[in-house]
């Protein structure tokens, strides 16, 4: 078999094994970037150094060096993660020449287990958008359909894991980020529970949402990533405490016992008829493997899309600030300082970002917080509840992680509300700092994939990849992989 | 534009209003103080405090407000907060919180400085002053909060080259600031330059901050308005915020002067605070005048929001009482001490405590050794201080111990020395860092014996009939040249001593 049709922790084990070497590896994956890359624009850069690292590693592990847990292994980064003295542009025009002069925590644990950043993947502007088309590098096509898109904003880091570009990635989640994408392009993703991952180095959409995730093919390899990733950091504030375990330990118990909780509403309005009966038929393998499916309710997450974009923006509009042109960003010309403020900010924000950032200076407003951010904040506590209530009576919840599979490039670029709506299912994990996994089901008569979403109590991801495991063991959705030449689809 | 004439001057209103005096008008000001805090590094992030440093030389991620960094609260300017608190008897929270405060400016690096919105570290509390007026009573003046943020960068604009450059230094963005502010109840300029100053002392006490104003440690915004009787009613004047008060004699100048300007644009044409925003004005030394920066309608929207970066701080009771143990007395505490335990007049009780908690524990030392608290404060008050003063040291770097001080005025309790040749002996001890014993030796300071003592008195009567015939027709002060005289043939002759005896001599 080759390379690019393993799983990480098989690759792993081969370049543990010496059954191949990491330069061999790394030179496997630059060459399939090397071809597929253009069609598919999931990279913005590939790293320059890869291969100097591989053969680094090579090196020490011929002297008996001991090693990282990820030794060899590469892994493409979403663009809005640090990487010392590597472009990291957020997928935007303010930032084109913008080289952090430090590693993100994820970045300095992934290296230091020695796994080796292969490139920054696309994504939508600053993280704000559901279908990677709003990068200032171009969107990023499907590669199951290169005329749809990979969804967003981690498109370049899922569609890059789905054509088999790189074995894993890391994506970034704030409504849905991670798992709206997976979904899209038929692979796993995994938001942890806020807090779990820190976000130091983590280029801020909304710090509240914000959370580093596990974009891979297998709830195997999200587990061998989170054990790198995951864990306290002194430099986030926000970064838990909680005890870390070792995520791959434990996957392979049953799921005997285990309650799984659907929530009827979640099923019926605005979802597609395939998508529902997929989501169905995955309820029946998860029954199969011993698991008691409840019925729950959820409420308040019919408020999720409202409350999520009021909070969103708002912090977005703070967050966004600090792009002035004064320091390291793109600065237009002017002939004094606030032209120059209205110049840059005009020139290099794209015309979303600019849309969110006066949807949270408005809503922050005096006069307007109580009714717009303080409101939101009650919904967001009310939607918690929500979840607290129902994990009172199940172990996890259940639905489709989208409405509907990838849509076609441009379908939604001029109507933001039903973009929106493809985050539908996966905000309220944000609000409420819940861990959420999308897996794939069976794609859509046409070969859409399609994503089931599990949600956990918080810091409870352990249940979330078991429960994904066993599903895997039992289905092989995931395995499934686009066809090249990359088709589209109308 | 500088003000709007609303009422023509020669309106009836207007005649009342030229009738009223200035000194029927009561000043009413509120002080807002930002303090920086004495912690080694900023307030979130290890950066160093230090001031001085090449421009950006101590700055990182996260201080220059890089994508993707994050703040990380330092735990010694919470602890520096509540001592300040407690010292001004505030209330502390139980549970503080971060805000953010938004803005656009140059030296901002995030777009906005995390402060503290509604819920501040400290809450309401209160500090006592001195005051100068005929009741001699402390006044109280309220604090209405103290809250945490950070500071800002420094935007310098060069505007001589033709390019006119602007630069930022941002080692000062992300100091700790304590800010003070005080309800509107001090009442004079005097008043104002009472609390400032009291503050700074306590402040330097408690070793929260240094208060050096000229390296912006502490700045001070005051609010003034004028409460103005007319008739049955009592007419309050626009609120003006007075900024760029470098010192405290611009506090104090600067508020008089506004006082006596509001006085008379309100007599000119009549505003009151019903009629105009709250305006900014900037003072200016060199004037002495303020003038007007900005008008602003209640406040800027700032959009204020929790930080959602940074979450909640929790402090516990124990914490509070932990840092309310350890904090030492205050200069009120050491006044009164002084007053009522050493028996000082409260004017020296103030002068030795205005130096700080240094001067205060050498004091002690002293006056519990050598037993005699007015001999002490006499030295220290006026010797000790004037020498540090002319050497411009402070009395840690003062070369005489406590314990050397204690033994040199025993010798002057004892009469062994009297005042002049103990100064003389301290000016030796300071000057070469010796002992009183060996400063003694070396002047060859020795006792002088009764048969030595009675033939110099009468080699001097001897020698000196003229002074003689002076103080027998009565001129006692010409003994005074006897003394003199005496000195010079034996220095360690005691003035008191020889002046007994010349007497007896004289008068038998």
């Amino acid at each position: 078999m080759t390379l690019s049709a393993l799983n990480a922790d098989v690759i792993v084990d081969q370049l543990n094994a010496g059954e191949v070497t990491a330069t061999d590896c790394v030179q496997h994956f630059l060459d399939r970037i090397q071809i597929h890359n253009a069609e598919l624009n999931a990279f913005i850069r590939v790293s320059e150094s890869a291969l100097e690292q591989a053969e680094a590693i090579d090196q020490r592990r011929k002297s008996g060096e001991s090693l990282g847990s990820l030794a060899g292994l590469p892994i493409a980064i979403k663009d809005g993660i640090c990487v010392s003295g590597q472009p990291t542009t957020a997928g935007s025009k303010m930032l084109e020449n913008f080289s952090p002069p430090y590693d993100a925590t994820i970045v300095e644990r992934l290296k230091s287990a020695d796994a080796i950043i292969i490139g920054k993947t696309n994504m939508d502007e600053f993280a704000m958008g559901s279908s990677t088309e709003n990068s200032f590098f171009g969107p990023t096509n499907n590669p199951w359909a290169t005329n749809r898109v990979p969804g967003g904003s981690s498109g370049g880091s899922a569609a890059c894991v789905a054509a088999r570009l790189a074995p894993v990635a890391i994506g970034s989640d704030t409504g849905g980020s991670i798992r709206q994408p997976a979904s899209f392009c038929g692979i796993t993703g995994l938001k942890p529970t806020y807090g779990r991952v820190s976000r130091y180095g983590l280029i801020a959409f909304a710090s509240s949402l914000d959370q580093i995730g596990p974009m891979t093919r297998t709830a195997k390899e999200s587990a061998l990533l989170m054990s790198v990733i995951a864990g306290f950091d002194p430099r986030d504030s926000t970064s838990s405490k909680e005890q870390v375990s070792d995520f791959l330990t434990g996957l392979e118990t049953p799921l005997a016992g285990l309650r799984i909780g659907v929530c009827r509403d979640h099923l019926n309005e605005g979802l597609d008829v395939e998508v529902k009966t997929k989501i169905n038929d995955a309820i029946s393998v998860f029954k199969q493997l011993g698991a008691n499916i409840e019925e729950i309710e959820l409420p308040q997450t019919k408020s999720a899309i409202a409350a999520y974009y009021i909070i969103a923006p708002c912090e977005a509009s703070s967050n966004l600030a600090r792009y002035d042109g004064v320091r390291y960003t793109f600065r237009a010309q002017a002939n004094d300082l606030e032209e120059m403020y209205r110049n840059t900010r005009g020139q290099g924000f794209g015309d979303e970002v600019k849309q969110r950032i006066m949807l949270g200076t408005y809503a922050l407003s005096s006069g307007y917080y109580e009714a717009y951010y303080l409101k939101a904040s009650k919904v967001r506590r009310m939607i918690k509840q929500d979840y607290d209530e129902a994990f009172k009576k199940v172990d996890l919840i259940l639905g489709p992680t989208t409405p509907t599979p990838a849509f076609k490039l441009g379908q939604h670029t001029q109507d933001p509300l039903a973009m929106y709506l493809a985050d539908i299912y996966t905000v309220s994990a944000n609000l409420a700092g819940i861990p959420a996994i999308s897996v794939p089901v069976e794609p859509s008569s046409t070969g859409l994939p399609i994503g089931l979403q599990l949600q956990g109590r918080a810091f409870e991801e352990n249940t979330l990849l078991r429960a994904a495991h066993q599903f895997q063991n039992e289905t092989l959705w995931h395995t499934a992989s686009p066809s090249e030449p990359w088709r589209t689809q109308s | 534009m500088e003000d709007t004439v609303l009422n023509p001057t020669s309106s009836p209103q207007s005649s009342n209003r030229r009738a009223v005096r200035f000194d029927d008008a009561q000043i009413i000001i509120g002080l807002e103080v930002h303090v920086q805090l004495d912690t080694d590094s900023k307030l979130f992030c290890g950066c160093s405090t230090r001031f001085g440093e090449a421009a950006n030389s101590q700055t990182c991620v996260v201080c220059t407000g890089m994508p993707g960094a994050l703040p990380v609260i330092n735990q010694r300017a919470l602890e520096l907060s509540i001592r300040a608190g407690l010292s001004l008897n505030c209330q502390i929270a139980r549970s503080t919180k971060w805000d953010r405060k938004n803005y656009f400016y140059p030296d901002l690096p995030k777009g906005y400085q995390i402060s503290q919105f509604d819920q501040p570290i400290c809450g309401p509390g209160h500090l006592d002053i001195e005051t100068s007026d005929a009741t001699g009573q402390a006044r109280r003046i309220r604090i209405e909060r103290a809250h945490l943020e950070e500071d800002a960068g420094k935007s310098i604009h060069d505007e001589s080259s033709r390019r006119q450059d602007s630069k930022i230094d941002l080692n000062r963005t992300g100091t700790p600031l304590l800010e003070i502010v005080t309800q509107p109840d001090i009442r004079t300029a005097a008043e104002a330059k009472a609390f400032l100053s009291e503050l700074k002392l306590i402040l330097n006490y408690i070793d929260v901050s240094d208060c050096n104003m000229q390296q912006g440690n502490l700045r001070c915004d005051a609010n003034v308005n004028l409460h103005i009787p007319l008739g049955d009613e009592q007419i309050a004047t626009p609120i003006v915020e007075i900024k760029n008060l470098n010192s405290f004699r611009a506090v104090e100048r600067s508020i008089t002067h506004e006082a006596q300007r509001q006085f008379e644009a309100w007599q000119e044409h009549g505003l009151t605070i019903a009629d105009a925003p709250k305006q900014t004005r900037g003072w200016n030394d060199h004037t002495q005048t303020t003038t007007l920066q900005r008008e602003k309608e209640d406040s800027a929207d700032y959009r204020y929001f929790p930080d959602p970066d940074l979450i909640a701080v929790k402090i516990e009771e124990s914490q509070i009482q932990e840092i309310e143990s350890q904090l030492e007395q205050l200069p009120a505490d050491l006044r009164k001490l002084l007053a009522e335990q050493y028996n000082l007049k409260s004017a020296d009780a103030s002068v030795i405590v205005s130096q700080g908690r240094g001067v205060v524990d050498y004091f002690l030392k002293v006056a519990d050794g050598c037993e005699d608290s007015k001999i002490a404060n006499n030295w220290i008050g006026q010797e000790v201080l004037r020498q540090l003063n002319e050497s411009n040291q402070t009395i840690e770097q003062y070369p005489v111990s406590p314990q050397q001080f204690t033994d040199l005025l025993k010798l002057v309790i004892a009469g062994t020395l009297d005042q002049t040749r103990g100064k003389e002996v301290l000016n030796a001890m300071v000057a070469d860092c010796i002992s009183p014993e060996e400063a003694v030796q070396q002047l060859g300071i020795k006792p002088v014996d009764n048969n030595e003592l009675v033939s110099l008195c009468e080699k001097l009567i001897d020698e000196n009939q003229d002074v003689v015939e002076q103080i027998q027709s009565g001129n006692g002060k010409a003994i005074g040249m006897l003394i003199g005289k005496a000195r010079k043939i034996n220095p360690n002759a005691n003035p008191g001593l020889v002046k007994a005896m010349l007497s007896k001599m004289i008068s038998a």
